[in-house]
């Protein structure tokens, strides 16, 4: 697997405080039509809005975070993404986004086939489970690991599918999803080599059959 | 804010079913300024015992408006910014023509040779008033209720004068729930003698039927939490049963006195034709689906629902929503946590304000 990262600047500046949003940012075309599942509160997509001129919609399943989304005037629909893809219609975004959100989908498979039949491309950012800092945490402490990136007690967190970075592109292999570009973040940092031991942070462009 | 309603006449209004309505008059009220552009309306459409009286302070009774905490200087629909008005609906009781209106024909009230209405009619009044006061379009129609299915019809029949619409606590067609409270209404006014087959304009009108009408409406706008926390089984003024059939409980208190309040200010054979307007409505009628019938809707939207609202219970919103979003439509949807039922949309608006200002402001800055 070779990375194919842009030769331009190998840090990142934060957006709205993450850098995985930077990249987003800098991947989504003025213009264009997104959907952003478990979009939260909508900052990133009223940031695409104001910035990239945007056509911007979200689904979020906390009421409260729904509520603050549409009072900063971003149209978000309170539902599942389990659940909630089924209503569009094909190729209805050039853009759908699953940031951070693919590891707490119940059918994470599901999603990513709704995904690239609802848009044309999709852009899959997610904490990768393979960093040498999450290894090390099992390995050591002989129980589920906390760190930065997955700082939640077993019990509390929302993560329900776990992944590394090379689990997703196997699973995109198995789905015939095509990778466009590939982005594995350390910090502010890209990183080129070893991304399954060293990003802590990946985001896939892809594209579907 | 102290607010006078005005009122229109037309020479005449066709209606759904084939009649001819001559002459139509329609009561409304206005609150903010029309901009040059005329484009910051937002026609606000009440609900079914609702009146053109939205907000502000009536100068004729010196009460508030049914929507008095979302529309005024600051509010949801900010009156620095926007021009906001609302017209009491066809049918009804409160200054547009109804049946207790003069038949020209007769010179007696129409009673029950009004013609049945439809909501598509209701909104055809609406729009002729819009044009008379020289819209060209909509920023916004909206309303909760029987209020939010005509901002659905606006949206549907008039998809070129609306720019948003905001359909709270509603349906697109009423279920047999529903049918079945607007029935029971109706036969508790037709059953009371003083009804006379809706010729009581001269003698005593149906007072008590349309009370126990009013009482049955109650109890489907709250919720049983909020009756628990409102009344619970407290007694009234009383420390123990009276074993008799008197007011025990402050709950049998509560109704008696709202039905007796309504009887004040509705008209029974309104409360008959509205709440079959009602009834009939249906936006699915004479289509495939709701997602055809919507078809030609391009206004951007916001669905509100209440979770304890048992009345219009969530799913009809979300019935809305999943049609639209089929189209690929620009709709934004929230169930709201409130315990206040149906009536949350009037009472519990704390939540309410921040969606629809925010959704306003942004739907007005992509206008702008």
């Amino acid at each position: 697997m070779t990375a194919q990262t842009p030769k331009d600047s190998p840090f990142v500046r934060e957006l709205l405080g993450r850098s995985d949003y930077a990249i987003i940012g800098e991947i989504v075309e003025p213009k264009t039509k997104v959907l952003d599942l478990g979009c939260g509160e909508g900052e990133l997509l009223a940031w695409l809005a104001a910035n990239k001129g945007v056509d911007g919609r979200g689904v979020e399943i906390s009421g409260a975070k729904v509520s603050r989304a549409i009072s900063r005037g971003v149209s978000v629909y309170q539902c599942d993404i389990d659940e909630g893809l089924a209503d569009y219609p094909d190729q209805a975004f050039d853009y759908v986004i699953l940031s951070q959100t693919l590891q707490e989908t119940r059918h994470p498979r599901e999603v990513l086939r709704e995904m690239v039949r609802v848009g044309r491309r999709g852009i899959v950012a997610f904490p990768n489970f393979g960093h040498w800092r999450v290894r090390g945490s099992m390995l050591f402490s002989g129980r589920a690991p906390r760190t930065s990136l997955f700082p939640y007690a077993w019990y509390e967190s929302p993560n329900i599918h776990f992944l590394t970075v090379q689990d997703f592109e196997e699973l995109a292999a198995l789905e015939g999803l095509h990778v466009e570009r590939r982005y594995f973040l350390a910090g502010h940092r890209k990183i080129v080599a070893m991304p399954n031991l060293l990003a802590e942070v990946a985001v896939f462009l892809v594209t579907g059959k | 804010m102290i607010v006078e309603a005005h009122t229109v006449r037309f020479d005449s209004i066709s209606l759904d079913n084939g009649a001819t309505l001559a002459p139509v008059e329609v009561a409304y009220e206005s609150y903010g300024e029309l901009n040059a552009r005329k484009s910051n309306a937002i026609l606000v459409l009440h609900a079914f015992s609702g009146d053109a009286h939205a907000a502000g302070i009536s100068h004729e009774t010196g009460k508030p408006g049914w929507w008095d905490n979302m529309i005024g200087p600051g509010k949801a629909f900010d009156t620095n910014k926007y021009f906001v008005f609302c017209s009491n609906v066809l049918g009804g009781c409160r200054g547009t023509t109804g049946p207790a209106s003069i038949d020209p024909a007769t010179g007696s009230p129409y009673g029950m040779s009004f013609p049945v209405i439809t909501l598509g009619d209701m909104v055809r009044l609406q729009k002729m008033l819009t044009d008379h006061l020289g819209i060209e379009k909509l920023l916004s129609v909206s309303g909760g209720s029987m209020g939010g299915m005509q901002a659905l019809e606006w949206a549907v029949s008039h998809p070129d004068r609306v720019v948003s619409a905001i359909p709270i606590a509603t349906t697109t067609r009423h279920s047999a729930q529903q049918i079945a409270f607007n029935e029971v209404g109706r036969q508790a006014i037709m059953s009371d003698p003083d009804w006379n087959e809706g010729n009581y304009y001269n003698g005593k009108p149906p007072g008590r039927g349309l009370a126990v009408a009013r009482m049955v409406g109650h109890i489907t706008y709250m919720s049983d939490d909020s009756m628990r926390e409102k009344f619970g089984r407290r007694l009234r003024e009383k420390e123990n049963f009276s074993f008799g059939f008197d007011v025990d409980f402050e709950v049998e208190s509560y109704l008696r006195y709202r039905g007796s309040q309504f009887v004040n200010r509705f008209d029974a054979n309104s409360y008959l034709f509205i709440t079959k307007a009602m009834d009939y409505f249906d936006l699915t009628n004479g289509h495939r689906s709701l997602t055809a019938a919507l078809e030609p809707a391009s206004a951007r939207f916001l669905v509100i629902s209440f979770s304890s609202d048992w009345l219009y219970p969530s799913y009809q919103s979300q019935e809305i929503v999943r049609a639209l979003r089929s189209r690929n439509c620009d709709v934004a949807y929230v169930e709201l946590q409130a315990n206040y039922g149906h009536d949350s949309f009037l009472v519990d608006v704390g939540e309410q304000t921040n969606l629809v200002r925010g959704f306003l402001a942004s739907t007005y800055e992509k206008l702008t």
